[in-house]
């Protein structure tokens, strides 16, 4: 059998860490190769020492059958290996062509040809079923057209094996189908992809082979087809993983917030996003907002959080009127907040974990006395909340934000919020991009919260999280609350029927 | 009122050029994304190295051929110093803010301390500058020629021919198109194979030169000596260059209304009809309107994103 790529025995190590150890991956000519692992597992690691980002310390780089030396990404493009990162690398005013041909522009005399490239662009993206139009601009496309526009990028230079590292993170249920179609034309045209992800479902729908590994170590290569999801989460957990969580029946308690007919303007100019909206969360027990992206929800969470302006209605905390408080008023009033975009609201990238535990409460005692910080007391503070939620972080509480992997930047937020002790603590997408392990962990924190009597308000787009934790679900759509449901008499369809703004016995 | 503004409109293209040319310099280190607040510093290395040039040469040949030849020492010299603001804010990852300050603290010091050994005090003044001249046949064009052909030096359409060329450079040539991608998303640059280092180093050396260009400019066209500054021309045309929303044609506009402005502010005194106004107000005038133009402009600002940041490539 061929094999266009072989990396035999990698290892690499970083200050305080070794990302990955003694770990080898084939990939065969014209297979999709999924390489499974939780967050920090080193999947980008490894990849990014195949496409010459970073250099391997130790092992062996094959492609085609010959040993090659990729010192920087040139010569990965030169070998025919293209990758489309996590984080886009598109510069937001250019047009698609401009973005695809930087770096290998076709000239015409001294000038760029943009007429020919964006021809060759169309051409591309006709072969490929991309859908892709060559003189937008990147600024105006949606996250999902971005992708395709990476994707196209690689094939521009003609590369044969693609590496998608977590390509479904950032994208809807409906650009996630795209995609695996597209994987698939890719295929039958001849490449080969290598596909990172913790995503179990989409290794199921599109993969041949899978390799696990975890902690920086390899754990095995598997056939898709003959090993199951469980078998696969256990290879990458390294022990059982329950894949629906338990919850005790619980009677829920008082109002805890309570909205009054709230209205809010939308993010786009002009458009109300919520309209007359009511809602009630009560002790002990969580609530889900469903609804398909962009229905209001992410206006909603801010005028509640106090992020965004209320154009009417009220909204109360512990049956006080907060409408008119401001952020820091209402965190002092029992809200906690598990922001949608972890990099943009939760975190200050550029501090240390320890600082970041502290963004709220910097200004209570015992973390700061007479306008001076106490460092021991956040450390302190910090190295609990590091400990008891599992953030793996190279130099612990003294870690930059930014150097952390996704998921245990998730972690830390929902750490930092729960250790707040609110009333009530509003999870959005908590658990966007993460691995099923952490995932799991997550939502037994949440489920915890709720047991111990919190109100828990859980927006999430991914309606298996929905269905799985709430007690009731309230459907949203257009900013207009569709209704609200038991989550033990309802199903997806039901549900799924509703976000697309059909009320429940319209369908009779 | 026709001659009153055929008299202004020559004084006030003097006074935009070299506001111009330097503006055009900080364009193209912006838009690769480092921040060049040295451009002041910048025009003083050139002013001086035209001058002590000029200085030199005047005596021993044509005084035209030494002032160009000034011209391009002074070009030279701002190219070469701005590779200490390439180095520190491109190798050493430093702050390109207070890199750029110490461009100009540097500049002002060293270049008065080697006046002085010159000349004894801190000036150099040049026998000659450059002349004005009618551009031959387009000066006859009624109006037109009156106002942009007549009496004009030869340094004017270079500047405006570079400005060309450099609009050309950015739009349509493969090194604008890395240069603006530099500016904007250096990782998405790194990634599709451009060397930003190189890209900024070119770009950097360009706004040096440019400025010098533009200080040596000043030297020949409207001072006639080195006096050890450029009275806050740098910063002007670091105004301009928001004002005119890091756009080549943007930054043409926003140095001409500066240029036009404050040659209204400095004759106001003999014309009658602006002598009502007191002088103050015409000689703030300019800079109020940059700072409503600035607060105006700040929403839809179209400042490179990357500009300011040191490029590091690990960084996710």
């Amino acid at each position: 059998m061929d094999y266009v790529v072989e990396m035999l025995n990698i290892r690499k190590e970083f200050p305080g860490i070794v990302a990955n150890d003694d770990i080898t991956l084939k990939l065969k000519k014209g297979e999709i190769h999924a390489l499974l692992g939780e967050n920090g597992a080193g999947k980008s690691t490894l990849m990014s020492i195949l496409f010459g980002l970073y250099q391997a310390d130790r092992g062996q780089i094959r492609v085609n059958g010959k040993d090659v030396n990729i010192s920087n990404p040139n010569v990965a493009n030169e070998l025919g290996i293209g990758m489309v990162h996590q984080h886009f690398k598109l510069v937001h005013n250019f047009t698609v062509t401009e973005n695809i041909i930087l770096g290998l522009e076709p000239k015409r005399g001294l000038s760029v040809d943009v007429k020919s490239a964006a021809k060759r662009v169309k051409e591309l993206s006709e072969q490929y079923g991309l859908n892709v139009d060559p003189n937008a601009k990147i600024e105006d496309v949606s996250v999902g057209m971005q992708q395709r526009v990476e994707i196209l990028k690689m094939l521009y230079r003609n590369a044969d094996i693609l590496i998608f590292d977590e390509p479904t993170a950032v994208l809807t249920p409906q650009e996630i189908e795209d995609l695996m179609k597209i994987m698939r034309n890719l295929i039958k045209e001849g490449k080969s992809i290598i596909l990172i992800t913790h995503k179990l479902k989409e290794i199921k729908a599109v993969a041949d082979r899978c390799t696990v590994i975890r902690r920086g170590k390899f754990i095995g290569t598997v056939d898709v087809d003959s090993t199951t999801k469980a078998q696969m989460a256990e290879m990458m957990v390294g022990r059982e993983v329950l894949f629906s969580v338990e919850k005790p029946d619980k009677e829920a308690g008082e109002v805890i917030l309570k909205l009054d007919k709230v209205s809010v303007k939308s993010n786009r100019e002009g458009v109300v996003a919520v309209k007359d909206f009511s809602l009630e969360v009560k002790e002990g027990e969580i609530l889900g907002l469903a609804g398909v992206e962009g229905n209001g929800q992410s206006e909603l969470v801010e005028a509640i959080t106090g992020l965004k302006d209320i154009v009417s209605g009220k909204i109360f905390i512990n049956g006080k009127d907060i409408s008119n408080f401001s952020i820091r008023e209402r965190i002092n009033s029992g809200i906690a907040h598990i922001p949608e975009d972890r990099q943009k609201r939760g975190l200050v990238l550029d501090y240390t974990i320890g600082q970041n535990m502290v963004l709220e409460i910097y200004d209570r005692k015992p973390f700061s006395e007479r306008g001076l910080l106490n460092h021991n007391a956040i450390t302190e503070y910090a190295q609990q909340i590091v400990e008891d939620f599992d953030v793996r972080a190279g130099q612990g509480v003294e870690s930059v934000a930014r150097s952390l992997s996704g998921g245990n930047q998730q972690k830390a937020i929902v750490g930092r919020e729960i250790e707040l002790n609110p009333d009530l603590l509003i999870a959005v997408q908590p658990t966007r991009g993460l691995d099923v392990g952490s995932i799991e962990y997550i939502h037994s924190r949440l489920i915890e919260q709720r047991n111990r009597g919190k109100a828990i308000l859980l927006v999430s787009l991914e309606l298996d999280e929905v269905l799985n934790l709430s007690d009731r679900i309230a459907i949203i759509n257009s900013g207009e609350l569709v209704g609200i449901v038991d989550a033990k008499d309802t199903n997806e369809n039901e549900i799924g029927l509703m976000m697309a703004g059909i009320k429940r016995g319209d369908t009779d | 009122m026709w001659t009153l503004i055929a008299q202004i409109f020559p004084y006030a293209i003097a006074f935009t050029i070299p506001l111009l040319i330097t503006s055009l310099g900080g364009l193209f280190s912006e838009r690769s994304g480092v921040v060049n607040i040295g451009l002041e510093g910048l025009m003083v290395v050139g002013s001086f190295t035209g001058a002590i040039v000029i200085y030199t040469l005047q005596p021993i040949m044509s005084p035209d051929l030494a002032v160009w030849i000034g011209l391009l020492a002074a070009a030279l010299a701002g190219g070469v110093f701005a590779i200490l603001h390439a180095f520190a804010s491109i190798n050493l990852n430093a702050n390109q803010v207070i890199s750029g300050t110490a461009i100009n603290m540097m500049a002002g010091a060293l270049t008065v301390f080697l006046a002085r050994n010159v000349t004894g005090s801190g000036n150099i003044p040049i026998v000659r500058g450059l002349l004005r001249r009618d551009v031959p046949i387009l000066s006859e064009i009624p109006v037109i020629g009156r106002l942009f052909f007549t009496s004009t030096y030869a340094t004017t359409w270079l500047v405006l021919a570079i400005l060309l060329l450099g609009w050309y450079v950015i739009y349509k040539t493969s090194y604008g198109l890395r240069l603006r991608a530099c500016g904007e998303h250096p990782h998405a640059a790194d990634s599709a194979g451009v060397n930003v280092y190189k890209v900024r180093y070119i770009a950097v050396i360009l706004s040096g030169a440019f400025s010098g260009l533009g200080g040596g400019i000043l030297l020949v066209t409207i001072a006639g000596e080195f006096t050890g500054s450029v009275a806050g021309l740098g910063f002007l045309a670091l105004a301009a260059l928001i004002f005119g929303q890091w756009k080549p044609l943007g930054i043409l506009g926003a140095t001409a209304f500066f240029g036009l402005a404050s040659t209204i502010a400095n004759v106001s005194s003999v014309i009658p009809m602006l002598k009502v106004i007191p002088g103050v107000i015409l000689k703030v005038f300019p800079y109020i309107v940059t700072l409503i133009a600035l607060v105006a402009f700040s929403k839809s600002s179209q400042a490179p994103k990357a500009a300011g940041e040191p490029y590091e490539k690990g960084k996710r």
